[in-house]
């Protein structure tokens, strides 16, 4: 393998441990609407307390290894996506204050403002990465001085908006698997419902926007084509959402969450395995796509990054680990919870 | 409506600033918690423990405004800046990179179990992740100001292609790491931090003493602040002098503007305050000590300074701004110097605790680190101006030029919204902290719903 190509795949691997990781925590704001007394929504927010922070660091380093590793495809997409990053940025930045600051005071008035900005953020940001990666799938104005030049009105096409849609319920579907696990009786009960709500309305979205791409996407439906192992990443999530939904109902709550981790992974390799080797591609001219060979750094750079992330990803992994083995189980609220 | 590289100026100068409210307290409190959790366990000292969970949950909501804070820089290089990115990505990305993945994972990870493992995990568990913690935030530290060192003095690098294609390209890692400027800022910026932390735990104990509550706690506390901040204060002037060495050496139309000197000159005055005017070519109203500057820069013996007359005007960095900010950042680590050595005097003598005056000082001296910390910061950049990257790229040519300038502008009035009032919040929330002081901390429900809250708030 070379190393533009090891890199991509490094990407993608960041890009699924944060999908994983912080998409249970952004389901978790989505579903945050469910609780109903103000020990629930308590309990809901600190099921993510000490882990949200950790898991958000996935997307820094996703961030910064795009960066670093692809700059001219990095600079493109972000000045390109300007208006809805310049969303998703106030969206993180409001999900940790609200996060940190809801029990700082005992004030009605404070709490649930603070409950609307978690519930909002946290489905914004969900939603604006749906978009930008259903963009991404569907191909940008890249031109030919490899920058995205065009509107907002160009970014939310139907297919960026049914990707913003599907993976708004992706993540209230892994969070409410996850919040199976972290909660007790009638809240626990709720979280069951919504469970198979969202596992089911994934399914259904999932196959329609499998459907709308291979009819209107051209370039990703002769990917899709060229690439059949990419139709067993698609019958495979949803295989096992369909496994997770009778996981739930004989009551293993491990199983479906498990599942639910799998479907994200698969959603996120499915995306890579579209774009692949493009991480821009271009809807002009596709000589002008920015792909992981003509926008990658210099072979020195790849190296060295190399080296840093076989140390530092594997580290992270157990970081993650070691963490979710500290705070398993059903949330206890204490004094020094949230 | 001004053009896109001014606008992303304003945006970049406005985040980073507000970034930087957060992170030199991170630094210092993670070293000064280590500390104090290791005391505990050392003497078994029931205060010390107090301390470090006190501290744990300030240093918690500071964290998370860092790290969101933080999140909104990491994407500005690619958003408002791509013209940047394209050129440093090779060079500047891996450090980016590293940062994320060998420190922030280690931060934010072991982070959790500071905060909220203090009953989950056994205190040795407890005080390695707290080391951890540190160890992440120094890390990040280092990678950071290295990274924006070679900004400064680049190096390890070549230029490959010209005009917009131009980039620089990465030769020598530990030469970009180990650039001429890199230890010497390092060796600034972190006992800064340290000073920002030091005269906050001094604060906030200050106010203790002087509201006659947790007395025990806030002498021991003070004491501990005192001998960071003691240590790092008397740092701060040596460090500097090893920096503005380098800027004379690597940057001298930066140095000429931090000082005021148009013209270059034999012996060189140093300035200690003054008003440059870039229409005479002069520094006006100076109070000067004469041939200092040499002295400084060159060692006994003396030598040539260059003064901005040397360089294109083109190539002026904004003098005025420049110098003031340089001057203003001396003068309060020069105050600093003072008040911690009259601390420490007093602290000797016995009567620190009692003088009401000297407690009231400390507890309003803690906005000086901020100011100083800000100001700094501003000067380095401002001084390496019309460069993003020293003599190498413009400021004016790194700027995301594809962006409509209108939603540059919405971008900088949302920005400026949120943060003013996250920022009161956050002032607030930690105020309220404060008040409550470390017993609630440690024995009751840090969120005010003991038992007495559940029946404040309607089920």
């Amino acid at each position: 393998m070379d190393l533009s190509t090891f890199w991509f795949c490094v990407l993608g691997f960041l890009l699924a441990g944060y999908a994983v990781l912080d998409g249970y925590d952004l389901g978790v704001g989505i579903l945050h609407p469910i609780a109903k007394t103000d020990e629930e929504r308590r309990i809901l927010m600190n099921s993510i307390g000490p882990l949200w922070d950790g898991n958000e660091v996935w997307l820094v380093a996703f961030g910064a290894s795009f960066f670093a590793a692809f700059p001219d495809a990095y600079a493109a997409v972000f000045s390109g996506f300007y208006a809805p990053f310049m969303l998703l940025l106030p969206a993180l930045v409001l999900r940790a204050a609200s996060l940190e600051f809801r029990g700082k005071r005992p004030s009605l008035e404070w709490r649930r403002f603070w409950d609307r900005a978690f519930f909002g953020s946290s489905a914004l940001a969900a939603l604006l990465f749906g978009v930008a990666a259903g963009n991404l799938v569907a191909g940008v104005p890249v031109d030919s001085e490899r920058l995205i030049a065009c509107g907002v009105g160009e970014l939310l096409r139907p297919f960026p908006l049914l990707s913003g849609i599907l993976t708004l319920c992706l993540f209230a579907m892994h969070g409410a698997c996850y919040l199976c696990l972290k909660t007790e009786g009638g809240l626990q009960a709720r979280c069951h419902v919504w469970r198979k709500r969202f596992v089911l309305a994934f399914m259904v979205l999932f196959m329609a926007a499998l459907a709308s791409l291979a009819a209107h996407e051209a370039s990703a439906a002769s990917h899709m084509r060229e690439r059949p192992f990419l139709w067993a990443f698609a019958a495979g999530g949803v295989l096992i959402a369909a496994g997770a939904l009778r996981a739930a109902r004989s009551g293993r709550g491990g199983r479906a969450f498990a599942g639910s981790c799998i479907i994200v992974v698969l959603t996120v390799a499915l995306f890579c395995g579209l774009l692949y080797p493009d991480l821009a591609p271009s809807s002009l001219d596709e000589a002008w796509s920015l792909d992981a060979w003509n926008s990658a750094s210099s072979q020195t750079t790849l190296r060295l990054m190399a080296a840093i992330a076989l140390v530092g990803i594997p580290l992270a992994v157990a970081y993650s680990i070691f963490m979710h083995l500290v705070f398993r189980g059903k949330v206890e609220l204490d004094q020094t919870s949230y | 409506m001004p053009d896109v590289a001014v606008l992303s100026r304003i945006q970049f100068a406005m985040t980073i600033m507000f970034h930087y409210i957060f992170p030199p307290l991170s630094i210092g409190l993670s070293l000064l918690m280590a500390v104090m959790e290791g005391l505990y366990l050392k003497t078994g000292d029931r205060t010390f423990e107090r301390m470090a969970r006190f501290w744990s949950s300030i240093f918690a909501a500071n964290f998370a405004m860092g790290v969101a804070t933080g999140v909104v820089m990491g994407f500005q290089f690619g958003t408002n800046w791509a013209g940047y990115a394209r050129f440093v990505g090779d060079v500047f990305g891996p450090a980016l990179a590293a940062e994320g993945i060998l420190a922030f994972f280690l931060e934010s990870c072991f982070l959790g179990v500071l905060i909220f493992g203090w009953d989950r995990v056994p205190p040795k568990v407890h005080f390695f992740s707290t080391l951890m913690v540190a160890l992440g935030s120094a890390l990040s530290a280092v990678l950071i100001v290295a990274a924006n060192s070679w900004q400064q003095t680049p190096a390890g690098h070549v230029i490959v292609g010209s005009g917009a294609l131009a980039k620089a390209q990465l030769v020598d890692p530990l030469a970009v790491l180990f650039n001429p400027s890199s230890v010497a800022r390092l060796l600034h910026v972190l006992p800064g931090a340290y000073l920002q932390a030091a005269f906050a735990v001094m604060a906030v104990c200050a106010y203790y003493v002087l509201r006659r509550r947790h007395q025990d706690f806030a002498r021991k506390g003070f004491s501990l602040g005192l001998g960071l901040g003691l240590a790092s204060a008397l740092a701060m002037p040596a460090t500097g002098h090893l920096q503005a060495v380098v800027v004379a050496r690597t940057q001298p139309a930066k140095l000429a503007a931090f000082e005021g000197l148009y013209t270059t000159r034999e012996s060189a005055p140093l300035s200690l305050v003054g008003f440059p005017d870039d229409e005479r070519k002069e520094l006006r109203f100076s109070v000067e000590v004469p041939a200092l500057l040499s002295l400084l820069v060159h060692g006994p013996g003396g030598g040539k300074v260059a003064g901005l007359e040397e360089f294109p005007r083109a190539d002026w960095p904004p003098v005025f701004l420049s110098f003031q900010l340089y001057h203003a950042m001396i003068a309060l680590g020069m105050a600093f110097i003072g008040w911690m050595v009259l601390s420490a005097f007093m602290l000797w003598r016995g009567k620190l605790f009692k003088s009401r005056l000297l407690m009231l000082g400390s507890v309003a001296a803690a906005a000086g680190p901020y100011l100083a910390n800000q100001l700094g910061w501003c000067a380095a950049e401002v001084g390496r101006q019309p460069w993003v990257v020293y003599g190498a790229l413009r400021t004016q040519d790194a700027a995301s030029l594809g962006v409509p300038a209108g939603q540059v502008l919405a971008s900088i009035v949302m920005f400026g919204i949120l943060y003013l009032c996250l920022f009161a919040v956050w002032v607030y929330v930690i105020g309220t902290k404060i008040e409550n002081g470390p017993d609630e901390a440690v024995e009751k429900n840090d969120n005010g719903i003991g038992e007495g809250g559940k029946q404040r708030l309607p089920a």
